[in-house]
């Protein structure tokens, strides 16, 4: 790394923190300059959450400091502090007022928006940041956050980090930006993080898509059990690098690969014939099917339908079997977050182990234990708190919860946003390998490259399915002009 | 305060309440020079377990949830109390079918609040609150026809000591015992406590939201309707204020007693320590000879004193 180029804004040093006895970080340095976008990479749980609650002065460090713009500020820094300096983070959780609307949630943000009229003035703040990062969003700035999909919530909130009115903007720490959005307004977001540096604002990026970082950041550091182990400028690594450098993945088996498997007769999901569209959906036991397409167009809504159809003789959708849901939105519709991982495992199968109402407590023990051990979740035992868990490990301990649940259906709504790729790659597997033993899956996915885990797919656009798509016959290409409406099948 | 001392004491909310309920007893007992410093502890024993009663049903309703609440005990116990005794009238041989009908008051409270919230989609707080202005009146319109004495077994009962200590206090601490593993180890506790903590995570983990929220208003009515028999029975006749003072009180045992008023938690042992710190309160400012205005100054200010320690490093983060 050459230190000519720019001035450093922030630069962070031996910063140490741990959480009880597990070390989150364990001495970081991390330089970033203005006008240029740094990329921190890593598995779940090596500590980029954590390092960067700390840059924004959400946790303190336990040793360290922290430099920003030449003065130490250890002392006494904060998330106001922070704010003051220049500093905004887009969290991966999403932190805006469910009850509140976009321009209202950009009122909090800004103490400088008062008086007479500042209703009028966050409406213009947010919207126009939103159509500077996200032209053609579509967002209601009126309706309450909480009413919005989680893409559209997603928007809003990295919208608002980059508005300005006392504090101007010097850098955005986006956490997992891209993890909730469909591939069009990921890439309105990073094209915009390429203005911003010409406006010389610094821009910290975290993905787990290693493609992007690669062609979009300028530097990138790769974090391992707490620890930098190795940087370098994006456009000199190559995503086997990273990939090494991010630690042993263990070698993956697709000996089951999707489409030879034998699928099973048995329907399980059934949509009645309709007049506009020869497609519809239909699911046989034993099979993955994706719901492919833009975020929002639909496909949520067909995983609802079909949860809700299941044990009742519907009109609209016939479902013959029980289902298990697991959401991407792990705060709001996912985890029970007073609980501990164990019991948050076995709630949909409490039925199962209980006698006269009562449960059996090794039993259910036993059940969640078996679950930790086989999607390896990393946590000491199933008695802590779920939220003592990275966010990887609380999803995988959802996708536990439906395994769990034994159930001949499981929808799966962009449950893996958020998750590296090593975990990935196991789940993947727990996937193929229930569906072998009879289990239909109907996973919703933004990300185009986990649908070639699907023995079909289907393309959502406007609420309608525009192509359907076999595993052999699945290009991007293909996903992506249906994803606009240009399906094969529909007449244009 | 060490971190592991506070930790300690997160885990065990109701611990505060029953300190707060020592203290109280140790002042007052040094008040009055330690005489009848346990006969002070059995009446409030005594009292404690008709709030504890209620409480147990005030529990469940605000662990379910935020908005969950049953604002009808006053009006259930009363018109429950009045049916019970007016069918005993005074007769044990009318013990079983005043308790039957008394219970079946509870029954229907339980399915008409259910059928408001449910059916008619109203919000709880205000469901229930006039489902409790009908049974206070349908109470009123009985009470014009009746004066009856209870059934003497169950005032004997209701009044019973066993070594010193009230009976009924003892039957339902076993009770609350039953309620605490029940909340742990039962579909419907597990039920409960998952619905209060996240409604959307409750449903699509595959419960059954509506019947959850269903037998929690139903088990609140009749735990209403049980407490005012008893309460009936213990002041030898139901009376038409009966219910009044346990609006509040049913709330208070609750949230003093260390349940969250945000659901999703429940604290079942800290009924025992808020109801029986209530009442101690009272007795406490009595023997002082404190006027009653000051006594409400100082009962409030004790409840925002366990309040704050029990929350104190709640929020470090």
């Amino acid at each position: 790394m050459t230190d000519e180029a720019g001035e450093a804004f922030v630069r962070l040093s031996g910063i140490c923190k741990s959480f009880g006895a597990i070390r989150a970080l364990a001495g970081v340095d991390l330089t970033i300059r203005s006008g240029r976008m740094v990329s921190v990479v890593g598995h779940n749980g090596a500590g980029k959450s954590t390092l960067m609650q700390i840059l924004a002065g959400a946790l303190a460090p336990d040793a360290g400091e922290i430099r920003v713009a030449g003065h130490a500020v250890v002392h006494g820094y904060s998330v106001r502090r922070a704010s003051a300096l220049g500093i905004r983070c887009v969290f991966q959780e999403l932190s805006l007022c469910p009850n509140l609307s976009a321009a209202e949630n950009t009122r909090v943000f800004h103490p400088a928006l008062a008086g007479p009229g500042w209703r009028r003035r966050a409406r213009q703040l947010i919207g126009n940041a939103l159509h500077a990062i996200f032209p053609g969003h579509g967002i209601d700035v009126h309706r309450p956050v909480g009413e919005l999909p989680i893409g559209q919530r997603q928007m809003v909130e990295t919208a608002r980090a980059f508005t300005e009115t006392d504090h101007p903007v010097r850098l955005v720490i986006l956490d997992e930006p891209t993890a909730s959005l469909d591939a069009t307004a990921a890439e309105q977001l990073l094209r915009y993080t390429g203005e911003a540096r010409a406006r010389d604002v610094a821009v910290v990026f975290i993905s787990h898509r290693l493609p992007e970082i690669l062609g979009h950041a300028d530097e990138v550091f790769v974090m391992r059990d707490g620890q930098v182990v190795g940087s370098g400028a994006a456009d000199a690594l190559t995503e086997a690098q990273l990939v090494e450098m991010m630690g042993v993945v263990r070698s993956v088996d697709l000996t089951h690969a999707p489409g030879s498997r034998g699928v099973r007769e048995q329907i399980r999901v059934e949509q009645p014939a309709r007049a506009d569209t020869p497609l519809r959906v239909q699911l046989r036991a034993g099979e993955v099917v994706g719901l492919a397409g833009l975020a929002d167009h639909g496909q949520r809504e067909l995983l609802q339908a079909v949860f809700d159809a299941a044990g009742h003789p519907a009109t609209t959708l016939r479902v013959n079997g029980s289902v298990a849901y697991v959401s991407g939105d792990r705060r709001t519709e996912g985890i029970f977050p007073l609980w501990s991982v164990g019991h948050n495992t076995t709630i949909s199968r409490l039925r199962a182990l209980a006698r006269l109402g009562f449960l059996n407590p090794a039993r259910e023990a036993a059940l969640a234990e078996d679950w930790r051990t086989r999607l390896a979740i990393h946590t000491p035992n199933i008695d802590r708190p779920i939220t003592s868990l990275s966010g990887g490990n609380q999803q995988k301990v959802l996708v536990a919860r439906a395994f769990a649940a034994e159930a001949d259906i499981i929808l799966f709504d962009d449950p893996l946003r958020g998750v590296d790729i090593a975990t990935k790659r196991e789940l993947y597997q727990h996937v193929h390998r229930a569906a072998e033993a009879g289990c239909a899956f109907l996973w919703y996915t933004t990300e185009n490259t986990e649908l070639v885990n699907c023995d079909r797919v289907y393309v959502f656009y406007r609420g309608t399915i525009t192509d359907e798509i076999a595993h052999a016959d699945l290009t991007e290409d293909r996903i992506i002009g249906a994803s606009f409406g240009a399906g094969h099948n529909v007449a244009v | 305060m060490s971190s592991g001392i506070r930790a300690w004491l997160d885990a065990r909310p109701w611990i505060w309440s029953f300190g707060a309920a020592l203290i109280v007893w140790l002042v007052t007992t040094f008040v009055v020079q330690g005489r009848g410093m346990l006969a002070t502890l059995a009446v409030a024993l005594q009292f404690a377990t008709f709030y504890v009663i209620v409480g147990i049903g005030q529990m469940f309703a605000i662990a379910a949830g935020p908005g969950n609440i049953d604002l009808s005990i006053p009006g259930v116990m009363t018109f429950a109390g009045y049916i019970a005794i007016g069918l005993m009238n005074g007769s044990n041989y009318g013990l079983p079918a005043g308790l039957a009908a008394g219970i079946g008051v509870g029954i229907v409270a339980g399915v008409f609040n259910v059928l408001l919230i449910q059916g008619l989609r109203i919000p709880p707080m205000i469901g229930t609150l006039a489902s409790g202005f009908v049974f206070q009146s349908m109470a009123i319109a009985y009470s014009s026809t009746t004066n009856a004495p209870p059934a003497p077994l169950l005032v004997s009962f209701s009044a019973a000591r066993l070594l010193g200590v009230p009976l009924i206090a003892l039957v339902f601490i076993i009770f609350t015992v039953f309620v605490a593993v029940g909340l742990r180890r039962s579909m419907f506790g597990r039920a409960v406590l998952a619905v209060g903590q996240s409604l959307r995570a409750a449903r699509l983990a595959g419960l059954a939201v509506r019947r959850t929220f269903a037998l929690v208003y139903l088990l609140s009515a009749i735990l209403a309707a049980i407490a005012g028999i008893l309460l009936a029975a213990y002041s030898g006749g139901a009376a038409l204020d009966m219910g009044a003072d346990y609006l509040l009180m049913s709330i208070a045992v609750v949230v003093l007693g260390g349940t969250s008023i945000a659901g999703g938690q429940a604290s079942p042992a800290g009924l025992w320590g808020a109801a029986t710190l209530l009442d101690l309160v009272v007795t406490m400012l009595n023997v002082m000879r404190v006027g009653a205005g000051v006594r409400y100054v100082v009962t409030g200010l004790i409840i925002i004193a366990v309040l704050a320690l029990a929350k104190g490093s709640d929020e470090t983060a």
